[in-house]
């Protein structure tokens, strides 16, 4: 087994992993981080395409590898803004929860009192 | 294709652990610090993998900026932890979830294993088209010229998050300073390591964009070292963040992107399509662009990080 199929395998039970945690946690912080572990095991395994596309005396094919660093810095910025709107919610309700259920409106804002 | 050594095989598995780990852990706070060593480790396979420009990148932003980001956010969340932690949903569901993640890991791995061989590959295209940009890094050379129209909306999508970012704040605040007000000890190790490093950050981060046109490095790598450093002189205290009502400040946020769209609707007139560079000038167009997406970089993750205005001018 080659070391680009071992990291292949590994990326592809990361995006497993990253997939339970996003389902099976209910606090928003941590699905934003396994949202991020799914991300990156998909950017592994395709990591492995480009590894196994090496040719022309290049060590992989450099257009995945271009496209993962793209998709690295967008994952990046979705995942700030998505930290800033739970900080926001935060703020704005005194909790941090996806429950619709939960009484809203129990904290207090310092910045609109 | 040579077979996985030991050294190989023992860091998927150490990586594979510390993601179990990141989502199985209690606290928050130790899963964040789980995902920032995975982060790191990452950044080996990639090694591993020949792809160093990558490995730069997911050091910079998994181990690096993606860490402050959700130790920050974990810290202000931690009184939250409990009362949202009791509504984990039912058994089925987690069951549910399970075997989902299971076909799809699956089906992933399936699909890794049945990889055409040979594998299709774009590189002697890249290879033989290198000579047109006189840049010596492929990746590079596929960022910034044959893909670039993907470089260019790249950096549309962080100015998006930017203006995302701010618009949350409320409404009195608008154009205030972002985040809490930094204090540290003037005389603590923080404001120490403030002073001494930046001037040792900032030439590390120019010389990674610099020599990123021949070899691993480019203008994302040294934006964020460049934007690690402005982070540490604000979070020491030694500089506010500043307002984001300041138009020099917006003049930078828009430089790179700005830049990159006016050479590509100058390619229309001086090569033969949109983004496309005239051989002669390609070179020098494509620093140029690098040197203000740089900086433009920096100044974005810098104030992605710093988050929300919270306070008015002044506070």
């Amino acid at each position: 087994m080659s070391a680009a199929i071992v990291f292949g395998l590994c990326g592809a039970a990361v995006a497993g992993l990253g997939l339970y945690g996003l389902i099976a946690d209910p606090r928003p912080l941590r699905k934003i981080v396994a949202f991020n572990l799914l991300g990156s095991g998909v950017f592994m395994v395709f990591g492995v395409v480009a590894r196994r596309g090496a040719a022309s005396g290049f060590g992989g094919d450099p257009v995945p590898q271009a496209l993962v660093i793209t998709g690295v810095v967008v994952a990046f910025s979705a995942t700030a803004l998505a930290v800033a709107l739970l900080l926001r919610l935060f703020q704005v309700t005194g909790s941090a929860t996806l429950n619709t259920e939960a009484p809203a409106g129990t904290g207090t804002d310092p910045a609109d009192a | 294709m040579t077979v996985a050594s030991a050294l190989e095989m023992a860091l998927a598995a150490v990586v594979l652990g510390v993601a179990t780990w990141t989502i199985a852990a209690r606290e928050t706070f130790a899963a964040v610090v789980g995902f920032v060593t995975y982060g790191l480790l990452l950044a080996l396979i990639w090694v591993r993998l020949d792809a160093v420009d990558v490995a730069l990148v997911e050091a910079a932003i998994g181990g690096g900026l993606g860490g402050v980001l959700l130790l920050g956010a974990a810290a202000r969340l931690r009184v939250t932890e409990t009362p949202t932690a009791t509504e984990r949903p039912s058994a089925t569901v987690r069951v549910g979830a399970a075997l989902l993640s299971a076909a799809v890991a699956a089906a992933l791995a399936t699909g890794v294993i049945l990889l055409p061989d040979p594998a299709p590959t774009l590189a002697p295209a890249a290879a033989a088209n290198a000579t047109a940009t006189g840049l010596g890094n492929p990746v590079t050379n596929v960022l910034m010229a044959f893909r670039a129209m993907d470089t260019m909306l790249e950096k549309v999508v962080l100015l998006l998050a930017l203006v995302g970012v701010w618009s949350l704040a409320p409404d009195r605040l608008w154009g205030g300073h972002p985040g809490p007000r930094h204090r540290a000890d003037p005389l603590g190790t923080l404001a120490f390591l403030a002073r001494l490093l930046p001037p040792v950050g900032i030439v590390v981060g120019i010389y990674v964009f610099w020599t990123g046109k021949d070899h691993p490095g480019g203008a994302f790598q040294g934006g964020t070292i460049l934007a690690a450093m402005w982070l540490l002189v604000m979070m020491a205290g030694i500089a506010d963040a500043p307002q984001v009502s300041s138009r020099r400040l917006r003049i930078v946020l828009i430089a790179g992107p700005g830049i990159f769209l006016a050479v590509g609707l100058a390619g229309f007139a001086i090569g033969s399509a949109f983004l496309a560079y005239p051989v002669a000038y390609a070179k020098p167009l494509i620093l140029g662009i690098e040197v203000a997406m740089t900086l433009t970089i920096a100044a974005t993750l810098g104030l992605l990080l710093a988050g929300a205005p919270e306070r008015s001018a002044g506070q």
